[in-house]
């Protein structure tokens, strides 16, 4: 990916946004647990359309943003508002906002039919409208055949599906996913990840989901948080996020990364060179990082999808490492080496697996890390 | 022929310890003598005679009604009780409340029986209420214990409802008291059911609380039998005795039926499901 049409695409994006008012916007909202807060300060704003990610390890806060906007916890300071509306202090049943729970939470007295109608029937709604809509969201989910089922006579897809058309049927202004792939096994997930997306694209419901998983959030959001300790480390599209990492814990939690601590030597506009201790010859990237800081010690983050592997010596005064081969995860599609540099360090690249059986290096062979220009990514310690 | 192995055997001594003293029972309630031990030929001549004791179904009477009203009140005491303890995070006296609440159950009769006494009677003294002594205070002492046990099992089913059901309607626009009868109640209905009927076979059960806390013409009918049988163990008894039997096995066995026949119906229907699945 050329670093160039990067940041054209997401200038367009972002320019697309301002035109549009933010739908929700969270405004310093703080959630605090005796004396801890689980969410701290956090401002968000959540555009018309999109569909968003809150991604974060468990305790990360995640998912007590996720239910202050539904209204099952009050935060503790901050606003909540929903298209210029302001929810703060409003109950849930209130809230023009539904949600997917992660269990589903289907009402288990209830056929597939009563549970999308018992929204419909909350508002009061005519007997032949609820109907009408309620087959209408069987429809989108393709389940009209399983009307009359109970939710324990459904499969775990099934009961997703539902789920879905229940949090939908009251037309919405947000919709809310919690986990929403938390409980089904790996090889449904790919499959309702894309269904899922496309049924929230055909109804253009604005969608803050919460995950751990970040294939998942890459999958299927336009644009993603990472939070950490109650706090958003950064807000991007998934590619912002995974190529250009404000933080290094943003960078290790999204993918693998090798992080090389790294003197700055050289600042210049078209390029920068770093010195690190652990590398025989020094690091240059194709650009200039803001000038005008004085702090010298950097990280130098590199991808290992990013870096070759090669046999022989590469030539250049820039941007390579010599070590032996430490261990091979062989994965089939490619095989991740971690080879240890003289200086002791492990640093991990990837091997794409393009021949059947072509000899590839094996434990303690000599080789070499090499990496283009524009790989890595400087960060501040 | 299957071989009488040793399990055979407890199985059998087990079954023969619950139930000979029954079976024993029953065989003399038929029995056309006076006296108890002695068999003196087939006769129902005792069912007849227990169906005119007036002073016997009076007590019979009493007995239902306490038990029955008891048994209301304990059930809808202990749902709130469980609400208070499960549901309300908010709410400081939980785990006093849940401690307190249950305590009857390791407290010994008596106990229960005399300290209610004294506040029957104190409170007589005090306000000029209750008035004596009689069904009145039979059926506050009998809310009073059985609530213990109604509370332990409602509270144990609304801990293992999943409370997210909950927040779901609340998202759908149920408000909390809407929620609770649309949701939480149509899927805890069971244990209220047995809290109720637990609370209710305790209440006709109960010979020493109610010794202690009844009055002038207000005996229950186990005190009505546990005194009558003082003065002797008469036949009329044992014909009581059967046909409570006879009522409960009815019971049990109906509801065993109905429980078995929607099981099977159910484990075919999942059956069927699961094929059209695959």
């Amino acid at each position: 990916m050329n670093a160039a049409t990067e940041t054209t695409a997401s200038d367009v994006r972002a320019r697309e946004r301002v035109k549009k008012k933010p739908l929700l916007s969270i405004e310093q909202v703080s959630k605090e647990f005796d004396g801890t807060y689980a969410v701290d300060s956090v401002n968000l704003q959540i555009y018309s359309g999109e569909i968003f990610a809150l991604l974060g390890a468990s305790g990360s806060g995640k998912s007590t943003l996720l239910r202050i906007l539904a209204g099952f916890e009050l935060p503790t300071a901050g606003r909540i508002r929903l298209d210029g509306q302001d929810l703060t202090g409003m109950p849930p049943y209130k809230r023009p906002i539904n949600m997917m729970f992660q269990s589903y939470a289907l009402f288990p007295h209830m056929t597939v039919e009563q549970n999308l109608a018992f929204g419909l029937r909350q508002d009061r709604l005519p007997r032949a409208e609820i109907k009408d809509r309620v087959g209408r969201m069987l429809d989108m989910v393709q389940m009209k055949k399983f009307a009359r089922r109970k939710p324990h006579q459904l499969s775990g897809g099934q009961r997703q599906r539902v789920a879905l058309a229940r949090s939908l049927a009251k037309q919405p202004k947000m919709l809310l996913l919690d986990e929403p792939m938390g409980a089904l096994d790996k090889k449904l997930r790919t499959r309702m990840q894309l269904e899922v997306v496309d049924i929230l694209e055909s109804v253009g419901v604005t969608c803050v989901m919460v995950t751990h998983d970040q294939e998942e959030a890459m999958t299927m959001a336009d644009r993603l948080a990472i939070m950490d300790e109650g706090r958003i480390e950064q807000v991007g599209t998934p590619v912002d996020v995974y190529e250009s990492p404000t933080n290094r814990m943003v960078a290790e939690f999204i993918g693998s990364v090798n992080i090389i601590p790294a003197e700055i030597q050289a600042d210049e506009e078209d390029h920068m060179i770093l010195r690190s201790p652990e590398l025989p010859v020094p690091i240059y990237i194709g650009h200039g990082v803001s000038s005008g800081i004085d702090q010298r010690d950097m990280l130098f983050a590199l991808r290992p999808e990013k870096t070759i592997l090669c046999t022989e010596q590469p030539e250049g005064d820039y941007n390579w490492a010599a070590g032996t081969v430490n261990d091979i995860a062989y994965l089939g599609g490619h095989s991740v080496y971690h080879v240890k540099l003289d200086s002791g360090r492990v640093v991990q690249t990837v091997l794409a697996n393009r021949e059947r059986r072509s000899p590839r290096p094996t434990w303690e062979d000599r080789v070499w890390v090499c990496w283009e220009s524009d790989a890595g990514v400087v960060l501040r310690d | 022929m299957k071989s009488l192995t040793f399990t055979r055997c407890m199985f059998w001594f087990g079954i023969l310890f619950l139930y000979l003293p029954m079976v024993i029972l029953i065989i003399y309630s038929f029995n056309a003598g006076r006296n108890v031990q002695v068999w003196a030929g087939f006769s129902t001549h005792w069912y007849g005679e227990v169906l005119r004791d007036r002073q016997l179904m009076a007590a019979l009477g009493r007995s239902l009604r306490v038990a029955f009203f008891s048994a209301t009140a304990a059930m809808l005491l202990g749902l709130l009780a469980s609400i208070a303890i499960i549901r309300m995070k908010r709410f400081r006296g939980r785990g006093l409340l849940s401690g307190m609440v249950t305590a009857p159950l390791v407290m010994p009769d008596v106990i229960i029986g005399v300290s209610l006494l004294m506040l029957f009677v104190s409170l007589q003294q005090a306000i000029g209420w209750p008035q004596g002594r009689g069904l009145n205070t039979v059926f506050i002492a009998h809310t009073t214990f059985c609530v213990a046990y109604s509370t332990v099992v409602i509270s144990s089913r609304l801990r293992e409802l999943d409370e997210s059901l909950e927040e779901a309607a609340q998202d759908l626009g149920a408000t909390p008291v809407s929620t609770f009868f649309q949701v939480t109640l149509p899927i805890i209905w069971p244990a209220l059911l047995s809290a109720w009927l637990l609370s209710f076979t305790l209440s006709l059960d109960d010979v020493v609380i109610a010794s202690f806390v009844t009055g002038p013409g207000a005996t229950t009918l186990p005190i009505e039998v546990f005194s009558s049988v003082r003065l002797g163990v008469s036949p009329k008894i044992n014909a009581l005795a059967t046909m409570i039997i006879l009522v409960i096995s009815l019971i049990a066995f109906t509801s065993w039926y109905v429980t078995r026949r929607i099981d099977i119906r159910n484990r075919r229907q999942q059956l069927a499901y699961q094929r059209e699945m695959e």
